[in-house]
């Protein structure tokens, strides 16, 4: 689960890292309030979204007066932000940030992730802040600082104090980055955080250390013991579908072919969708049912799918387990009824425990379902059944 | 022979009162599966599916010899279960539970480290379908039925399409040593190599199948070390050709962030340390076929 930026720096200013001063806002009146009760004579109108690169996209506006603050707010309310993150249908924008903007000195960067070939947590850190992390790996990988966090005892003080001066800090101001670096480990580890991001990393004139852009990433895992960071959730910042496929549990992920796919176990769903691109199609969706694949779930995943106007065919391929195929076969024929699904055509392939029941149970439904017996005759079935119904 | 369990195993379930532990202790004892013990905490003494059960996994190794263990735990509870399996001296732990906090995964691991390699528990998973030695012994929730035994070892992230190539393979006479699910999570009790390492000393597996999936840097380092380690041929797959960057495909750990990461680069990968890609997931059965016979 993904945050706002101001979330970011509400978590990371609890936990002792130092930030600007700043209020969300959710309208223009809001935003000159929060620019009043501020003070100061610069601000950034920031727009609150759940993706990066905001700044080249507009998404960031320097306000030097309250009419300014309140105009930049204006333009960001209510209006979708494109921006190299967000794929061409951007991302609503429904708060903005206002920030007091105060000079600095420079940039820097740092970071926090999940390795997954160390099983550990690996802080990284630049001199180079400001810009992206795959820009600062590229131009100067030699400069980009690292340490790894030894899971039994956490992030040590040294470990930290040894980035500060590698980042060419004078003393003051070490002491106030080894508070920062700390704050945020324990920001990371105390939410079950998988991502975290300041970037920039600022140094001001009279040696403040300010998180001045923050990103947050949580394991979804771990939301069960995160009431704190499940109530900062957006669903305005996903897709739809999506959100309405999380609520029942589903695994979906729209895209943008035509065949849409219900199948069960994730790795299966990869494999039906390479699949039906190795026959000459083009895959609608991701959707993963679960290894019960319920008829209930099925219904809901039928609604799903077709739900996305592009959906010209419906693809089902489900491997039976611990669950049976006529049970799978009778959650189908239920759902295909009830859903009143006409005029598109639906292929289906059952495998594994009681498959010929199951395919009985299909075939004397009476519904034109076309059947397949493998994964691949399922996937040239649906790709053929496109092309004719084109 | 096969690798990690056999009909001799004595295995415990963890949660074997639940609804999950219940329904899956039933259908392995069915397979053949020896299983002796059974823990739940506060259930202690009574008798589940014919099986003993016991309050700690302590008391029923002492009492019962179990050397491997199942769990059947709720994910904010299995990491404290592998752990108390880990330090009983259970050798092989297979976690089935979805839904481990990635940090919990992270301490477990760190955990493991502190047994000297020679007694240092395996454990398989968590997420994932678990084990089966086809004819012998099943030590997960995957349908018995569909694995034929045989020469080849099969190794899969995910636990259906590690159905669709069992089935596969079974459709042209081929069976199976020992399946091995490792799961989808970002952080795994166990890689392919660890895997491909027993198989290796394995005599009656002849070939090994290997299926990956988009994210992690497991498929690539496996491959290099086949090239300068393994004597028997290798077929691999990568699912999530098709997959979009920067998604996550329902395993947290079918995730493409970096590079290297992809489908396609996997395959690239997996290629050039010399293993036999399957052309498609339609394709597994007749690719080990053709590998076999040239063997």
């Amino acid at each position: 689960m993904d945050v706002h930026e101001y979330q970011a720096k509400e978590i990371l200013a609890s936990h002792g890292v130092d930030i600007p001063p700043g209020t969300v806002a959710f309208s223009p009146d809001q935003a000159v309030y929060a620019a009043t009760e501020l003070g100061g004579s610069h601000w950034v109108v920031k727009a609150q979204i759940h993706a990066g690169a905001r700044g080249k996209a507009g998404g960031v506006k320097l306000c030097r007066t309250y009419h300014e603050v309140q105009q930049a707010a204006r333009d960001l309310l209510g209006k979708r932000l494109v921006t190299g993150q967000t794929g061409p249908e951007g991302k609503p924008v429904q708060r903005v940030y206002v920030e007091v903007a105060d000079p600095f000195e420079r940039e820097l960067y740092l970071g926090y992730v999940l390795d997954r070939k160390l099983e550990r947590v690996r802080v990284i850190a630049s001199k180079h802040g400001g810009m992206e992390i795959e820009e600062i790996a590229k131009n100067t990988p030699d400069e980009l600082l690292q340490v790894i966090v030894e899971p039994a005892v956490g992030l040590q003080q040294f470990q930290a104090r040894e980035l500060a001066f590698q980042l060419g800090l004078n003393i003051k101001q070490v002491s106030r980055a080894v508070k920062t670096i700390m704050g945020a480990y324990r920001a990371f580890r105390d939410n079950d955080a998988t991502m975290l991001e300041i970037n920039p990393l600022v140094v001001t004139k009279d040696d403040k250390v300010l998180a001045l852009d923050a990103k947050m990433s949580f394991d979804d895992n771990a939301l069960f013991r995160r009431h704190n960071i499940v109530d900062m959730n957006d669903p305005s910042q996903s897709d739809p579908r999506e959100a309405q496929a999380l609520e029942h549990n589903l695994n979906y992920i729209g895209l943008e072919g035509e065949i849409g796919c219900i199948v069960n176990g994730a790795g299966l769903a990869m494999a039906t969708m390479d699949m039906i691109k190795h026959a000459g199609g083009n895959p609608a969706n991701f959707l993963d049912v679960g290894g019960g694949a319920s008829p209930e779930r099925v219904a809901t995943a039928f609604r799903l799918v077709l739900s996305d106007r592009r959906v010209k065919v419906v693809l089902v391929n489900i491997f039976a387990g611990i669950n049976r195929c006529d049970w799978v076969a009778q959650g189908v024929v239920d759902a295909v009824r009830a859903e009143k699904i006409e005029g598109v055509p639906l292929v289906v392939r059952l495998a594994g425990t009681n498959v010929e029941a199951g395919k009985k149970i299909i075939a004397e439904s009476g519904i034109p379902i076309i059947q397949a017996d493998t994964l691949a005759e399922a996937a040239e079935k649906a790709v053929a059944a496109y092309k004719g119904a084109k | 022979m096969s690798i990690l369990i056999d009909e001799k195993t004595p295995i415990l379930v963890q949660g074997i009162t639940g609804d999950k532990g219940s329904f899956h202790t039933k259908e392995m004892i069915d397979y053949g599966t020896n299983v002796v013990a059974g823990v739940t905490p506060g259930k202690g003494g009574k008798t589940h599916q014919g099986v003993p059960v016991f309050n700690t996994v302590r008391e029923a190794v002492r009492e019962t010899g179990a050397q491997a263990s199942i769990t059947f735990v709720a994910p904010a509870f299995c990491a404290d279960a592998i752990m108390e399996a880990a330090d009983s001296g259970v050798r092989l732990i297979c976690s089935i539970t979805d839904g481990i906090p990635a940090q919990d995964m992270m301490r477990v691991k760190r955990y493991f480290l502190r047994f000297p390699k020679d007694r240092r528990p395996m454990m398989v998973g968590p997420n994932c379908a678990g084990i089966i030695s086809p004819g012998k012994a099943m030590l997960g929730i995957m349908p018995g039925h569909i694995y034929k035994q045989g020469v080849v070892g099969l190794i899969s992230r995910s636990g259906t399409l590690g159905y669709e190539a069992a089935s596969q393979l079974k459709a042209l006479g081929i069976g199976i040593s020992t399946s091995v699910g490792i799961g989808g999570d970002p952080i795994n009790g166990s890689s392919f190599l660890d895997h491909l390492v027993l198989f290796d000393k394995d005599p009656e597996t002849k070939a090994v199948l290997i299926i990956g999936e988009i994210g992690g840097p497991q498929e690539a380092e496996a491959s290099a070390w086949i090239k300068e380690n393994f004597s028997k041929p290798v077929i691999g797959f990568v699912a999530g050709l098709t997959a979009p960057k920067g998604r996550r495909m329902g395993h947290a750990g079918a995730i493409i962030s970096a590079s290297g990461d992809s489908a396609a680069e996997k395959t690239e990968i997996m290629k050039s340390y010399g293993l036999t890609v399957a052309p498609s997931p339609a394709e597994f059965g007749s690719t080990v076929a053709k590998v076999l016979q040239g063997a």
